[in-house]
């Protein structure tokens, strides 16, 4: 048989060993700026009053930092998105998908608006302190009851949770379009917030929040990187088989943490309904449930890395919210187009830090050819020697 | 009443239909397709830009029943498989995670239908193009019951039987089909038999996601008839298909009863009012939970009682390298 000519392919994907930090935060930032250029031209196409595609970044920076109002906006909101995040952490990392962190902060926000609610039209009056007393329990219980319910008939029965906890997202904001019913039957659909009752201010309405999710971060560091719990959740992440002849209780580890997750999403309710809206709706979640997932996926399930993605994302945000109003978009889509996009290049991107193309003509190749071949024993030959 | 619940069965069974066929076909070339809410969504954008730009084109003529399907049809097709080209692209050339890559693909696509409902397409066009495509069989109303309950529905309905049937067909009575559920179970082998894994995935992705975006274009352009709320209505419609593909246990063929049966519940809970005197709003809202707790029942049912048998493709939502073998 003749010697069959093999083509070889223009090129080859290779793993990588692992890149220099500085390379994965370089692919990181092309990534990020590549998105956004995308999104500043699909912006220019869309409205006439862009004439150049750059105006959009002035104004997303206006938007996130124009006054020191909208600093402290900022600060907030990615810190309430950074306290959701960790709450997720856990969970994935023990490779349970959490997708009803949505619902879990609304239940929560609900509970906290009914107590206020009761306590507002209580006929003796109610002290503000008993009330922060009871929204903290039942918030963050509810929250609690929310995470456990899909991590119960997880462990027991290996029903699937990323639907299931989809569902709970679901049931939670119809049981607040119900509530909204009977609160407001004249049919406005919005509540008036409950001024009187609720968290105390620190500083001003928007330090409580941020001191608070400072706290959990610290929390969930050492509670993932150093305590017994973080050891075993990450072994059941890593192989539930493993975990089970290691003498770790399955069972017991989804239920717990998920407890864990659902108790951060119910502190991120209360501070939303108890501290800064005193209000409820079924997007008091602001959708950072799902916006969550990406940022502590992007972060690698790292909590220090989760700090900077969650305010990248946020920065993005409301950077877009502000590129609406300038630039007189109808509704707020564009800001999930947005995103969207830059999801697809920051995922897109860990294909390159974590594989490399080797082409068919490149140097590379003749190099490690001629290593592998006849290079590589005159190498030896001479080490030897 | 069981006529007119049958009905409405039928044709909401079709929305999800569409989206459990999609997923199905997706998922048996072991991807898992988070991304399939968004995708309905675009396939609504879609087809509503394709029907708009018809009935636009018309200027008041009489529109042609065909060439408005055809061309709607292939509007839909094309913007959703656009969309899971992206997805395909991801998690099969760049080896990304599949849920990841999913939501992200719903979060952009949900955004996108709404921006396109809100501000591109002529949503007044939506109506009289609705209208035709409603129309169902010309002989259905000389067949009585049998006629309405069976016949009366709009072309969408019985495509999406078709494509149902279709798929279950071609997955277990082709090569091709062996070869794309060889795939889901183990890409390696089916690479080792000189099956191009890549070419499938790509081929089924795309099929796939074509399929489920007429899922949300046949919610706009017939069951409602034309109008629009938003797009987060259709993402919900979206995450129950993919519900209904673990509860019809990964076939298509089984998919059309699951997705009756599904959809009867859900009517049935969204016309207790009407049956019922003395109904306030709060009870309709709570009645509007229905449909999601439902879905839960279906979902630990499935879980308490399936049998080691049905279990999903063995390499779902795993990357496959051909080098880390």
């Amino acid at each position: 048989m003749a010697e069959s000519k093999v083509r070889e392919p223009l090129f080859h994907v290779v793993k990588r060993e692992g890149l220099p930090i500085w390379k994965t935060l370089l692919v990181y930032a092309a990534a990020i700026v590549g998105g956004l250029l995308l999104v500043s031209i699909f912006c220019a196409v869309c409205s006439e009053d862009i004439d150049n595609p750059l105006e959009m970044f002035s104004s997303m920076f206006d938007g996130a930092f124009g006054t020191e109002r909208r600093i402290w906006i900022f600060v907030r909101e990615g810190a309430l998105l950074l306290g959701v995040s960790l709450a997720l952490l856990p969970a994935f990392k023990m490779r349970f998908w959490n997708l009803g962190a949505n619902g879990q902060i609304v239940i929560s926000c609900l509970v906290c608006y009914s107590i206020m609610n009761w306590a507002n039209t209580s006929e003796t009056p109610i002290p503000n302190a008993i009330v922060v007393i009871m929204i903290i329990l039942f918030g963050v219980g509810a929250g609690i009851v929310w995470a456990a319910i899909p991590a119960v008939f997880k462990a027991f029965f290996g029903t699937n949770e990323t639907l299931f906890t989809l569902m709970m997202n679901y049931i939670a904001q119809g049981l607040v379009t119900v509530m909204i019913t009977i609160w407001a039957p004249t049919g406005s659909g919005s509540l008036s917030p409950i001024k009187n009752y609720g968290l105390p201010n620190v500083i001003n309405e928007h330090f409580l929040a941020i001191l608070t999710i400072s706290l959990i971060t610290v929390f969930i560091f050492f509670y993932l990187a150093k305590s017994k719990h973080g050891y075993e959740l990450a072994v059941v992440g890593e192989s539930e088989k493993t975990a089970k002849y290691a003498g770790i209780n399955v069972k017991l580890v989804t239920i717990r943490t998920l407890i864990l997750s659902g108790a951060i999403c119910g502190i991120v309710g209360l501070l939303i309904t108890g501290g800064i809206s005193h209000s409820v709706s079924s997007v008091s979640h602001n959708n950072m449930g799902f916006t969550a997932i990406m940022t502590s996926w992007l972060a690698g399930f790292n909590p220090l890395i989760t700090i900077a993605t969650s305010f990248l994302i946020t920065f993005i945000s409301l950077g877009m919210g502000q590129v609406r109003q300038d630039f007189g978009f109808y509704n707020d889509a564009i800001a999930n187009v947005a995103l969207g996009i830059v999801y697809f290049f920051i995922i897109a991107c860990h294909f390159f830090i974590n594989y490399k193309l080797v082409f068919r003509n490149s140097k590379h190749l003749e190099e490690k050819m001629g290593i592998t071949t006849v290079g590589g024993e005159k190498g030896k030959k001479g080490g030897n020697g | 009443m069981i006529a007119s619940l049958l009905i409405g069965a039928i044709s909401l069974a079709t929305v999800f239909l569409f989206g459990c066929v999609g997923e199905i076909i997706t998922e048996k070339s072991g991807h898992l397709n988070l991304g399939i809410p968004g995708i309905m969504c675009v396939g609504t954008a879609g087809g509503c830009l394709g029907a708009s730009v018809y009935m636009g084109a018309l200027n008041g003529a009489t529109p042609s029943y065909p060439i408005l399907f055809l061309f709607s049809s292939l509007t839909t097709f094309t913007f959703s498989a656009a969309v899971g080209a992206i997805y395909a692209f991801l998690t099969v050339s760049l080896k990304c995670n599949q849920n990841i890559t999913g939501l992200a693909i719903t979060i952009f696509g949900t955004g996108l239908t709404q921006f396109m409902m809100d501000n591109v397409i002529d949503r007044s066009q939506l109506f009289a193009a609705s209208s035709v495509l409603k129309q169902g069989l010309p002989f259905a109303e000389n067949l009585g019951w049998f006629g309405n309950v069976f016949l009366s529905h709009g072309v969408l309905v019985y495509l999406a039987i078709a494509i149902a049937v279709a798929a279950s067909l071609f997955l277990n009575k082709t090569k091709a089909g062996l070869n794309l559920r060889a795939i889901g179970e183990n890409p390696a082998a089916a690479d080792a038999v000189g099956i191009n894994v890549t070419n499938y995935k790509f081929a089924a992705i795309l099929t796939g996601s074509g399929i489920a975006g007429f899922g949300g274009y046949f919610y706009i352009i017939d069951y409602i008839g034309g109008s629009w709320e938003n797009a987060s209505t259709i993402e919900a419609l979206g995450w129950m298909s993919i519900a209904l593909v673990i509860f019809t246990l990964w076939r298509p063929a089984l998919s059309i009863v699951g997705s009756i049966l599904f959809a009867a519940l859900y009517i049935l809970a969204a016309k207790l009012p009407g049956f019922v005197s003395g109904i306030t709003f709060t009870f309709t809202s709570v009645l509007k939970l229905f449909p999601y707790i439902i879905t839960i029942i279906v979902l630990i049912i499935t879980s308490i009682f399936g049998s080691k048998n049905v279990q999903p493709p063995q390499a779902l939502g795993l990357p496959y390298f051909r080098e880390e073998r």
